[in-house]
C-alpha cells in the first residue's frame, strides 16, 4: 500500500516539477527586472479572470488558439512541422477581407459566411503550397513555410499600404473598418460570439475524432511514424501529406477570417498576432493529444490577457506572458527527457 | 565606380551578423546538431550585447556577453537533444519563441537609447590598394573579424585533422565512434562554439549594423541565417556567399524603392526575405534537375557541385553508441 502511495506522490511531483521550474525561472527573470514575483503572478491571474469582460476576452483568444492547434495536430500527426501556419492565418484574413470588400453592400447573412468560406480557402491554399514545395521542390517544410510566412507578411503590408489603403492614406491601423452589418454578432457588451465558440468546439472534436477513429487518421499516423514503411505498404503518402497541410491551412485560414469578421473588423498588419506559433507550443505541450489542446489553449489565452494587465498595473512589458508560456513548454519537454533518462532507468532492473 | 565600391563595401560590412550566425550554425550542423533557436538567440544576444556595452562602456565586454548568451542557449539545445534525446527542432523552436519574448521583456530599459557603436578602423597602406583597399581594408574590427572567421572556418573544415573528425561526426557518427572519437563530446563542443558565434552575430547587429535596441530588433535575420546554411550547402565559403547575396538583395531593395513608384515603401525591406528563400527553393527543385540534365555531363557535374549539396547525413539524428 505504501509503495502505491509513494508511486502516486512521485508521479504527482514529476507532473508538477516542470510548472514549478517554469514559475521559478520566470520569477528569477522578474527579480532581475526589479518586479515583485508574487504580486506579478497575482495580477496575471486577476487580469485574466477578474471581470466578465476579461473572461470573455480570454475566450475570444481561445477560439483562435484552439482552432489553430486542432489544425496543427493534423500536420504533427503526419510528422510535419507546419511553421507556415502564421502565413496561413494571414492569407485567411486577406481572402476574408477581399470577400468582404466585394460583398460590402450585401446583408451580413450573405457576406459573413462568404468571408469565412474564402478565409478557409485562402488558408488551405497557403498550406497546400507548403506541402507542394515539400513534395515537388524538396524544400523542408520549415523553410517552405517560413518563406511563405514572409511572402504573406509582404502581401499583407502591400495591400494595407497599397491597393486597400484607407482614403486618408495607408496606416498601421489597417484597412477601412467594415460596416457593422459585416461583424460577427456578439454577446451584448462583450467581444465574444457564441457561434465562434461552437465552431471551435466542433472543429476540435472533429479533428480529435477523425485522427482517432477514421482510416484517414490512422493512415496519417502511419505516415508520421515512418513514411518509408507507409509508402511500401501502399499508402498514398504524398496525397496524405498534402491533405494534412490542406486541413491545417484551412483551420488557420478560418482563424484569419475570424480575426477579421469577429475581432478586428478590418485587416491589420500583424493580424496573426503570433497565434500560430503559440498554437505550436500548445500542441507540443499537449504531447499531441487532441483533447488536451483545448484546456491548454484556455490557459494560454488567459496568460495572454493577463499579461496585458501587467503592462497597465505594474508597467511590466506584456512579453512576460510569452516567456512564461514557452518556459513551461520547454520545462515539460526537458523534464520528460530527464524522467526517461535518469528516473525510469533507475527504476528498471538492470 | 567609387559609389559602386562604397555600396559593395557596405554590403560586406552589413552582412557581418549573418556571416557570424550562418557560419556558427554551419559549424554545429556539420557536427550533426540543428540549433533552430538562431532567431531567438540573436535577439537575446543583440539585447545583452548592447545592454552590457552600454552600461559598462566596453564594446569588448558587450561582444563577450553576447557570445556567452549564445553558448548558454546552445548548451540547452545540446543537453536537451544530445543527452536527453528530445527533438532538436522542438527545443530550438520553443527557445526561439522564449528568447524573443525574453529579449523584449528585459530590453525595455534600453529601447531607443543611444549607445556605443563599433568604430571604423582603416588599415594604413593596405586601404590604399586599388579596389581591394576600400572593399576589405577600410572597414571596422567586426567586419575584419567576419572576414577572418570565413578563412579560419574553411581551413578548419578542410585542412585540419580535427576538422576531418568534425565532418565525420556529422556524416557517420558510428564510424567516427569506432575510430575512437567521442561523438557526444564533439557535438557538445561544436554546438557551444556555434552558439557563441550566433551570439556574436546578435551583438554585431545591435552594435555594428542597426545600432541600439528595439522590440524584435533583428527582424528575421536569424531565420535568414538558418536558410542560408541550406542555401550554402553547409560549406563555409558558399554560406558566406549566401550571406553577401542577401546583403546585396537588401541594398537592391533600398535602391529600387526610389525607382518603383507603384509599390508602397513599407514592402521593400521585406522583399529580400522571400526572394532568398525562393532562391533556395529553386536550387532544390526538380525543375533545376531537368534543366541540368540537358547539359553535357561535365558541365552538369560542375554546376551540381556549385548549386547543390546534401546535408550532413546524420543531421538532427540521435547517436547512441
Amino acid at each position: 500500500m505504501t509503495e502505491v502511495w509513494q508511486n502516486q506522490i512521485r508521479r504527482a511531483l514529476l507532473a508538477l516539477a516542470p510548472i514549478a521550474l517554469a514559475l521559478g525561472f520566470t520569477g528569477g527573470i522578474l527579480v532581475l527586472a526589479g518586479a515583485p514575483p508574487l504580486l506579478t503572478y497575482e495580477k496575471l491571474i486577476m487580469g485574466s479572470l477578474g471581470t466578465a469582460v476579461k473572461r470573455a476576452d480570454v475566450l475570444v483568444i481561445w477560439v483562435s488558439l484552439a482552432t489553430c492547434a486542432a489544425g496543427l495536430l493534423v500536420t504533427f500527426t503526419a510528422g510535419q512541422w507546419n511553421i507556415g501556419v502564421e502565413g496561413q492565418i494571414v492569407l485567411g484574413a486577406i481572402f476574408a477581407t477581399w470577400a468582404g470588400r466585394v460583398l460590402l453592400e450585401q446583408p451580413g447573412a450573405v457576406a459573413i459566411p462568404a468571408m469565412v468560406g474564402w478565409g478557409l480557402v485562402g488558408g488551405a491554399f497557403w498550406g497546400l503550397l507548403v506541402g507542394l514545395l515539400k513534395i515537388y521542390g524538396r524544400v523542408h517544410e520549415i523553410f517552405g513555410g517560413l518563406g511563405l510566412n514572409f511572402v504573406a507578411t509582404a502581401l499583407n503590408i502591400y495591400l494595407i499600404f497599397g491597393p486597400w489603403k484607407q482614403r486618408t492614406g495607408g496606416t498601421l491601423s489597417g484597412t477601412t473598418i467594415f460596416p457593422e452589418s459585416l461583424w460577427l454578432p456578439t454577446l451584448p457588451g462583450l467581444r465574444l460570439s457564441i457561434l465562434s465558440i461552437v465552431i471551435a468546439l466542433v472543429i476540435v472534436s472533429a479533428v480529435s475524432l477523425s485522427l482517432r477513429g477514421t482510416v484517414w487518421g490512422l493512415q496519417l499516423k502511419a505516415v508520421g511514424q515512418n513514411i518509408r514503411s507507409a509508402y511500401i505498404l501502399g499508402l498514398p503518402t504524398q496525397r496524405l501529406m498534402l491533405s494534412a497541410f490542406i486541413v491545417c491551412g484551412a483551420c488557420a485560414g478560418l482563424v484569419g477570417a475570424y480575426l477579421v469578421v469577429g475581432v478586428h473588423h478590418r485587416l491589420v498588419p500583424s493580424i496573426s498576432s503570433g497565434y500560430g506559433f503559440l498554437s505550436i507550443l500548445i500542441v507540443l505541450l499537449s504531447g499531441f493529444r487532441a483533447l488536451w489542446t483545448a484546456p491548454i489553449a484556455l490557459f494560454f489565452a488567459a496568460v495572454n490577457i493577463g499579461s496585458t494587465a501587467l503592462q497597465l498595473d505594474l508597467q511590466l512589458d506584456a512579453s512576460l506572458g510569452g516567456v512564461l508560456q514557452s518556459a513551461i513548454v520547454l520545462a515539460v519537454v526537458l523534464m520528460q527527457g530527464v524522467r526517461e533518462r535518469y528516473l525510469d532507468a533507475r527504476a528498471r532492473p538492470s | 565606380m567609387s559609389v559602386f565600391l562604397a555600396t559593395l563595401a557596405s554590403i560586406l560590412s552589413d552582412s557581418a551578423p549573418i556571416v557570424f550566425a550562418g557560419l556558427g550554425e554551419t559549424l554545429n550542423e556539420r557536427a550533426g546538431v540543428i540549433n533552430l533557436s538562431v532567431e531567438g538567440t540573436m535577439l537575446l544576444s543583440a539585447m545583452t550585447g548592447f545592454a552590457v556595452a552600454y552600461t559598462t562602456g566596453s564594446l569588448v565586454l558587450g561582444f563577450a556577453a553576447a557570445a556567452a548568451v549564445g553558448a548558454l542557449v546552445a548548451l540547452i539545445v545540446a543537453f536537451g537533444s544530445i543527452t536527453l534525446k528530445r527533438d532538436q527542432v522542438a527545443i530550438g523552436f520553443i527557445l526561439t519563441l522564449m528568447l524573443g519574448e525574453l529579449s523584449s521583456f528585459l530590453g525595455v530599459p534600453f529601447v531607443r537609447v543611444p549607445g556605443p557603436a563599433v568604430q571604423p578602423l582603416p588599415i594604413p597602406v593596405l586601404k590604399d590598394l586599388p579596389i581591394l583597399g576600400p572593399l576589405l581594408f577600410n572597414q571596422d574590427p567586426v567586419t575584419y573579424l567576419s572576414f577572418s572567421l570565413i578563412l579560419v572556418m574553411w581551413w578548419w573544415f578542410y585542412k585540419t585533422q580535427p576538422g576531418l573528425k568534425l565532418r565525420g561526426v556529422g556524416e557517420r557518427p558510428e564510424a567516427a565512434f569506432a575510430r575512437g572519437v567521442n561523438v557526444k563530446l564533439q557535438r557538445y563542443l561544436y554546438t557551444l562554439i556555434g552558439g557563441a558565434l550566433i551570439g556574436l552575430g546578435g551583438a554585431a547587429y545591435s552594435l555594428h549594423v542597426k545600432l541600439g535596441w528595439s522590440h524584435r530588433h533583428t527582424a528575421g535575420f536569424g531565420w535568414i541565417a538558418l536558410a542560408i546554411v541550406i542555401f550554402g550547402g553547409w560549406d563555409p565559403l558558399k554560406v558566406t556567399l549566401g550571406a553577401y547575396l542577401f546583403g546585396g538583395l537588401r541594398a537592391l531593395a533600398t535602391t529600387l524603392q526610389a525607382l518603383v513608384p507603384g509599390l508602397p515603401v513599407q514592402v521593400f525591406p521585406l522583399l529580400p526575405f522571400p526572394l532568398m528563400i525562393l532562391t533556395l527553393i529553386l536550387f532544390n527543385s526538380e525543375a533545376l534537375d531537368r534543366v541540368l540534365s540537358l547539359l553535357p555531363p561535365r558541365w552538369q557535374r560542375a554546376l551540381m557541385g556549385i548549386l547543390r549539396s546534401n546535408p550532413p547525413a546524420a543531421l538532427g539524428t540521435h547517436f547512441e553508441p
